[in-house]
């Protein structure tokens, strides 16, 4: 894969080697055969961040961060400017589709064991890459200062008041003042338009990271040698492409025909101080760390539960005593992954119901299981469990597999794109 | 369909997480009556004599208390809006009185209303407001239909859901019973009637209709760009499918010479 011979391009790259970087991260870096459409969603991420910066970018020219104006502003960027309607409904949607293929592409990380070594700070930063996306979308819903914005963000700020002794002094800091108002505002939509940048810097790294030792696949072993791999492009960029062009037709649907399905009514309402709406609930990528909170009668402890039920990914890594990285290979914690997704389910359900009768309980179990997954399973599954022999590499899986060719010849043609 | 993609796997909880303010009420609320209106739908437009009806409602009966205040007259002008003529537009402005000014003697001034004007509001303030309705503050009208878990539905069967309280109801003083409201007390009087107004068009005017017809212009109000968007969004999906369809057949042409490789070294 040679460069191309234009003297300019020549020029250039000798003096400044895009052109060599591009060559080598992506014609020349090579990447197993084998990823099925899961790994799709590492590089839809990236693109939605593009997208939720260009389309916030000239919200921005638009909007007026003031206690007084903002609600009115954004109404008027739906009304009076140019396809404002499409930059702020693409915006607000979009938050909720990062989420979506931000979650897929955590769970596909858990399901493949991703983060086994070499790619454990790879993994990690992609938790920091949460919690920044995290912090970036609560301050992003504030913005519009509706009833749910004023709300949400008076209950979360609030949260830090349960640290003994300096709580109220760090929640005034963060308001700015003795109630969520002006200040609060302002600094909201500061942060708001700084760390999605910060995003965007820890996207870089973790793409190092990635590079460093390439993906992990299906099978989860090592790529053995040049007949188990293929460069990323052109193969990863057209499906890559594809994958886009079908994830645009979702998003389109709902952003063009269901604009408002992810949102709470409540926040068409303008922002008012005097006036509790009936229920609280935040954007529902954040109900099940919601009903963790209030699964736990201890302010304090609640918490730090909700807090530490993000954290708790950081040292998956290492919890995770498995040597064998891909749950296709796992019998046990193939089943006890399902079950993971199935209680993150459950807790979003618990998440957007008022902490009553059967909620309290089954919001208690859900949390317990929670950590009993991260804590003890993990851990206890990768000593006892006996894994599946594994194949050879990544090209030949399926020839010396115990109990003949069949199943795992099937298998291999499911796993392969 | 969208519904049917996203329901199961990804928002059945956000969902849940959007009615649960209904949840409070579902208890002794009947559900509210769906109406079939001519906006629902990827193709839905709005009946353009439906919406100048629908103002005249606003205009005459519910501007006596509520503002819309996000409005003003010239957005009601063009065949994307209500239909309206320009002349028209300025007809309709020129009823209203439009307090302007400092003037050149630092004095405000009365004027006629200009298509640029914002809807002229009922009351000075909410502190006005309140004191001429009991207390109660009638909502800004502007984007009610976002604003409420039934959106349209919700606005026509509070109108139109106006009863006598049920023996044993306790009301409090100044209210009035609602089967559709929240907990059934609502400070607003029934606003409509059969022939609360006379439109132009022929249509009679019951209680039914008029109803219809305002929450059909309180729709285009709360988004008068939807259907923009929805016709936007047919092209925009067309695009992507073609487009997806190509990429679909190249990346099968690019993944090509790697199966053929992969079937021979079998």
């Amino acid at each position: 894969m040679a460069l191309p011979q234009n003297k300019i391009v020549r020029w250039i790259d000798h003096r400044l080697p895009v052109f060599s970087f591009l060559d080598h991260e992506l014609n020349q870096y090579p990447t197993p055969k084998n990823l099925n459409y899961w790994w799709n969603f590492g590089s839809l991420a990236g693109i939605m961040l593009m997208i939720m910066i260009v389309t916030g970018i000239f919200l921005a020219m638009q909007y007026t961060p003031h206690v007084d104006y903002a609600f009115d502003s954004v109404e008027r960027i739906m009304r009076d400017v140019n396809y404002g309607w499409l930059m702020r409904y693409i915006h607000m949607n979009g938050a909720s589709f990062f989420f979506i293929i931000t979650y897929i592409h955590i769970f596909r990380g858990l399901y493949y064991g991703s983060y086994k070594t070499p790619r454990e700070l790879l993994w990690m930063l992609g938790v920091v890459i949460l919690l920044l996306m995290m912090a970036t979308a609560f301050m992003g819903y504030v913005l519009p200062w509706g009833q749910m914005s004023f709300w949400g963000a008076t209950v979360i700020t609030n949260l830090f008041s349960a640290f003994p002794g300096i709580g109220n002094d760090i929640v005034t800091w963060l308001w700015g003042g003795f109630a969520v108002g002006n200040p609060t505002l302002n600094r909201f939509y500061s942060l708001h338009y700084l760390l999605p940048f910060v995003i965007v810097g820890v996207v870089g790294l973790h793409l190092v990271a990635l590079h460093q030792h390439g993906s992990n696949n299906p099978l989860g072993i090592d790529r053995k040698g040049p007949q188990d791999s293929i460069p990323f492009h052109p193969y990863y960029t057209i499906k890559d492409m594809f994958g886009l062009g079908v994830f645009l037709i979702v998003f389109a649907l709902v952003v063009f025909y269901f604009p408002n399905l992810l949102s709470d009514p409540q926040n068409y309402i303008p922002a008012n101080p005097m006036q509790t709406p009936p229920e609280i609930v935040p954007e529902w990528y954040f109900l099940p760390f919601y009903a963790i909170l209030r699964s736990i009668p201890s302010k304090l402890i609640g918490v730090c539960a909700m807090f530490g039920s993000i954290l708790v990914l950081f040292i998956v890594p290492w919890l995770d005593t498995s040597k064998v990285r891909s749950a296709y290979f796992r019998p046990i914690y193939k089943w006890v992954f399902w079950l993971l997704v199935i209680d993150c389910f459950v807790l979003g359900w618990v998440g957007a119901h008022r902490p009553e009768g059967w909620f309290v309980v089954i919001g208690r179990i859900g949390t317990i299981y929670y950590y009993l997954h991260f804590l003890v399973l993990l851990p206890f599954i990768g000593w006892f469990e006996q894994p599946l022999p594994l194949p050879p590499s990544i090209s030949s899986p399926v020839l010396k597999k115990k109990g003949g060719g069949r199943v795992a010849r099937a298998a291999a043609a499911r796993e392969k794109p | 369909m969208t519904r049917r993609l996203l329901m199961p796997a990804l928002v059945g909880s956000a969902l849940l997480a959007a009615s649960s303010g209904a949840w409070a009420q579902e208890a002794d609320n009947p559900p509210l009556p769906k109406i079939d209106w001519s906006f629902t739908g990827p193709f839905g437009t709005f009946d353009r004599a439906s919406l100048q009806r629908g103002f005249q409602v606003y205009n005459e009966v519910c501007s006596a208390c509520h503002s819309m205040n996000l409005m003003s007259y010239r957005d009601l002008e063009g065949p994307a809006a209500l239909g309206y003529s320009e002349d028209e537009v300025k007809a309709i402005a020129a009823t209203k009185q439009v307090t302007d000014g400092p003037n050149d003697q630092g004095e405000m001034f009365q004027r006629p209303g200009r298509p640029a004007d914002r809807f002229v509001a009922p009351f000075a303030n909410e502190k006005a407001a309140r004191a001429a309705n009991g207390g109660a503050l009638p909502p800004d009208l502007s984007v009610i239909i976002k604003a409420r878990e039934g959106g349209p539905d919700y606005v026509h069967d509070i109108l139109t859901g106006f009863r006598d309280a049920p023996a044993g109801f306790s009301m409090a003083q100044g209210m009035n019973y609602d089967v559709y409201f929240p907990g059934h007390q609502i400070a607003m009087p029934p606003p409509l009637t059969d022939n609360r107004v006379t439109f132009a068009d022929g249509t009679p005017a019951t209680i039914d209709q008029e109803a219809r017809d305002v929450a059909t212009f309180l729709t285009w109000a709360s988004e008068p760009t939807m259907e923009e968007r929805k016709r936007t969004g047919a092209k925009v999906i067309i695009f992507l499918l073609v487009m997806t369809g190509v990429l679909y057949g190249a990346k099968r042409r690019v993944w090509s010479d790697l199966h053929d490789k992969d079937n021979h070294g079998d």
